[in-house]
């Protein structure tokens, strides 16, 4: 057992402090085990949301020491035994109270979306796709809405463009949607108004931060960013828009 | 003094108390059919546990082995329940199972697929044939994820962070709303309706050594009892065989039976399979007793029959404790799992992305190179609340339930991969019952009345106001050191006697629970809410475990060894009486001769047609 040193955010939407907590800690700790012993012995009324305790739910999302991590899936030996260990709420959020921000905003954007449409079943009351076909949705269905790389996203961290930009969470479910091989829909031109791909310049923020190490900006929105381009920005397209009409 | 017309209120046709696979099927089967739907969760929306559930979901597709079929799966789950499950649930689960996958993915969910396209399907315990379609080992994320992205747009209303602290009857005793509290504003919001549909899951949390989130406290038994529900075969806790052993703070993690389904292997520390020296009697025909018989199975040779490791999870739990006992553990005293040895490594990564990733990440153990250390871990509830077969209603008019919170499907002991089929078998059909229920309640609504709603928030208030009490999280704490001794994985009469009467002594401390701080986003407050249910769930598990004096299933006792026929004819009831809990053994009804004539077939005669049904 080693006494391990907290400092945590304590307070509500209309301010706090961090305060800082000694902790005996043991072998094999994760952070939300120390916050748990925490709470338990020191801060009973502490707000942390948690669920599953192993990186499936994506409810214990946090920025230690500066970083959007898991708290459950963060061990206490990644840090020295000396380090101050520091948690806060995503800040990308309203702060709710202490380690909860208030994420609603991200269930309004999942509303937003306009919902798979399959096309019809085959005669035999089945459907058949290959499984190269869905590895590429499988991979951004893995997403465990953590919403850490909302966090980090810059569109919204610091230019606090919510009205605008959905985020690279939903860009991904629109990508999981966009290349599911029975959908029907055509979302691109929602995708380039309504949902806002071109505010994403790439940084890869979001893809560094998933702890499902989901290829956010490399599988999900650039192929989004693409068929934007090749729909609304294709000058051989553009022309027989002209000529033609359509969309 | 609380003024009731000043609280938050709404009003609803149907209130889904939680948001696991089950509440939201049964919302969306409410919403469809036109009713004014909501749907409480005290997590956020998606976080439920359905979320955890690794290995896949049961149903007789017969994609990949199309001698499969409804009767198949069925006999299957009589007897991997030691023919306690309720027939006629059973019988609707296994019938139903199919569609209800299928409709999944019409909704979105994207499977695992097969050579020629359709839905993959894998062997788990108890099976007889592969019939898990499945996504990797995250099938739940799949399931909870298509149901929430399809559910928000049926025009349901989602109160997330929400607790339901009682249900409000009327005074003929209907349903007529639930008293919540939002977690957040620690404010209570009062929801008005007609009809109420549990899908709280289970109350694993009275145990420290469990798979589940703090979620699982046994709200719904809470709920259900107190308005006069009765609960069923609250006995039999099912012990999942593989949870995680080390690091110490993950104790109890699923591991998922996938592992085995794929391969894997159990070893005890002399490097033995011991899993060849527990076949019971009853499996004995359908079970491998040679390696080489196993390793031929795996491999897909015609007859070979299945490995020992792929028995029913109450036989595996046992076996391995038996090993640990016999000083034949791992050193952190559990057994080893290996699947390194049996499988290469990208298979392995693209099967069980999760389970590689959670022991790289919490043990640091690579699973493609070493194997894993399991034990025993409180997993799930076959008993929970009563209700009827085909409507999914309890004994109190307007009051329904379904997924793990009810009772009937899985008797003694649930098979690996019923459990997600269930949830959209039996929500589906709570929904419609609930749907049925309101369409022909259409009166003047149920009245409130005021004063219950007094004394409900009192009850929670008063945690808060009193003076001084005990920590919830030490009595949490004790319940816990109360039945992971006493009321474990086996049990002896003395040892349940004695659990009975420490948790009635505990309750006096239970009842002077005190909460500091205000009312806002408060844990401490929480937890002490919880403590309610977590007591009514133990005594429950206890008293009805002391009464049935035989071993069936997840039910063992060491003094009532083996199973005993005329326990076999028989469910423990409970329900709340003028003195106390009342546990009541009643009878089962006979069968249905056509449904009996399958379960007790032989499956040679089952499959030959033999079998007239």
């Amino acid at each position: 057992m080693t006494m391990r040193t907290f400092r945590i955010w304590r307070g509500d939407a209309t301010g706090g402090e961090f305060k800082t907590y000694k902790q005996e800690t043991g072998e094999g700790m994760v952070v939300l085990d120390v916050i748990h012993r925490i709470q338990a012995e020191q801060a009973n009324d502490m707000a942390v949301r948690w669920n599953c305790k192993a990186g499936k739910c994506g409810s214990c999302s946090m920025e230690i020491n500066g970083k959007p991590k898991l708290a459950c899936m963060t061990r206490m030996n990644l840090y020295h035994p000396d380090e101050t260990i520091t948690c806060q709420p995503v800040k990308t959020f309203p702060i709710q109270k202490d380690l909860a921000s208030d994420v609603s905003w991200n269930y309004e954007q999942n509303k937003k979306i306009q919902p798979f449409t399959p096309k019809p079943r085959d005669p035999d009351g089945k459907y058949r796709m290959s499984q190269a076909d869905v590895d590429r949705v499988q991979e951004f269905r893995k997403c465990i809405e953590c919403f850490l790389c909302q966090d980090v996203c810059h569109v919204l961290r610091d230019h606090e463009r919510h009205d605008a930009f959905v985020g690279p969470r939903f860009l991904i479910r629109l990508a999981s949607l966009d290349m599911h091989p029975l959908d029907t829909a055509d979302r691109i031109p929602k995708i380039k108004e309504e949902y806002g791909s071109g505010f994403c310049n790439i940084t890869r923020c979001c893809t560094e931060v998933c702890p499902e190490h989901i290829g956010i900006t490399d599988n999900g929105i650039i192929p989004l960013k693409e068929r934007v381009v090749d729909r609304f920005y294709d000058p051989i397209m553009m022309l027989k828009r002209k000529l033609f009409g359509g969309c | 003094m609380v003024d009731v017309s000043e609280l938050q209120t709404v009003e609803h046709d149907i209130l889904v108390i939680g948001a696991g696979g089950a509440g939201l099927r049964a919302a969306v089967e409410c919403a469809q059919s036109g009713k004014n739907t909501a749907v409480i969760c005290k997590s956020l929306l998606g976080k439920a546990h359905t979320v955890m559930a690794e290995g896949g979901m049961a149903a007789a597709l017969g994609n990949v082995d199309a001698r499969d079929n409804w009767k198949v799966h069925f006999r299957d789950t009589m007897r991997g329940s030691k023919f306690l499950s309720t027939w006629r649930m059973a019988e609707l689960h296994a019938k139903n199972a199919p569609e209800r996958v299928n409709e999944l993915e019409e909704w979105g969910a994207v499977f695992d697929r097969t050579q020629d396209g359709l839905i993959n399907q894998r062997n788990f315990g108890g099976h007889r044939y592969p019939r898990l379609a499945h996504v990797g080992d995250r099938t739940g994320l799949e399931m909870i994820r298509t149901l929430q992205d399809y559910g928000v747009h049926q025009g349901m209303e989602v109160y997330m962070e929400c607790k339901a602290l009682d249900l409000l009857l009327d005074a003929d005793g209907r349903i007529a709303g639930v008293l919540c509290l939002w977690r957040d504003s620690g404010r209570f919001l009062l929801v008005k309706t007609r009809a109420v549909i549990l899908a709280t899951g289970g109350g694993g949390r009275c145990w420290r050594v469990t798979s589940n989130s703090w979620e699982y406290t046994g709200d719904g038994y809470d709920l259900a009892y107190q308005a006069g529900a009765e609960l069923m075969d609250m006995e039999f806790t099912q012990f999942h065989p593989t949870g995680m052993v080390w690091p110490p703070s993950v104790r109890g993690t699923l591991v998922t039976e996938g592992v085995r389904g794929e391969g894997g292997i159990l070893l005890n520390n002399k490097n033995e399979r011991f899993m060849f020296n527990y076949i019971p009697d009853r499996f004995k025909s359908e079970t491998a007793d040679t390696i080489e018989e196993a390793e031929k199975w795996l491999q897909g040779v015609d007859g070979a029959r299945r490995p020992p490791e792929l028995l029913t999870r109450d036989v595996v739990a046992r076996a391995i404790l038996a090993e640990v006992k016999a000083g034949r553990g791992s050193p952190q005293g559990g057994a080893f799992l290996d699947i390194a040895n049996r499988r290469d490594a990208d298979f392995i990564k693209r099967k069980l992305p999760s389970m590689y990733h959670q022991f790289r990440e919490l043990a640091e153990v690579d699973i493609t190179r070493e194997a894993m250390q399991v034990g025993p871990t409180l997993h799930y509830f076959m008993g929970g609340i009563r209700v009827d077969s085909d409507s999914q209603q309890t004994r109190v008019p307007g009051l329904f339930a379904c997924g793990e919170c009810s009772a009937g499907m899985h008797g003694a002991n649930r098979l690996g991969g019923n459990s997600l089929s269930d949830l959209l078998v039996f929500g589906h059909l709570a929904g419609q019952g609930a749907v049925t229920y309101t369409n022909e309640d259409s009166g003047a609504p149920p009245a409130i009345d005021d004063e219950q709603v007094v004394r409900c928030i009192r009850f929670a208030t008063d945690i808060l106001n009193r003076e001084e009490g005990t920590n919830p999280y030490l009595l949490h704490d004790k319940i816990q050191d109360i039945m992971g001794e006493h009321v474990g994985i086996v049990r002896t009469g003395e040892d349940l006697s004695r659990g009975v009467d420490l948790l009635e002594k505990l309750q006096e401390d239970v009842q002077q629970v005190k909460a500091h701080g205000a009312s806002q986003f408060n844990a401490g407050w929480h937890e002490a809410l919880d403590l309610r249910p977590m007591m009514l769930t133990s005594e429950s598990v206890a008293r009805a475990a002391l009464l049935r004096e035989e071993s069936r299933g997840a039910h063992t006792r060491l003094d009532f060894e083996g199973e005993q026929e005329n326990w076999g004819q028989v469910n423990i009831v409970i329900r709340k009486g003028d003195e106390g809990m009342e546990v009541e053994k009643i009878n089962r009804p006979e069968p249905p001769e056509a449904l009996a004539s399958i379960a007790f077939a032989s499956i040679e005669d089952l499959e030959s047609g033999k079998v007239n049904s």
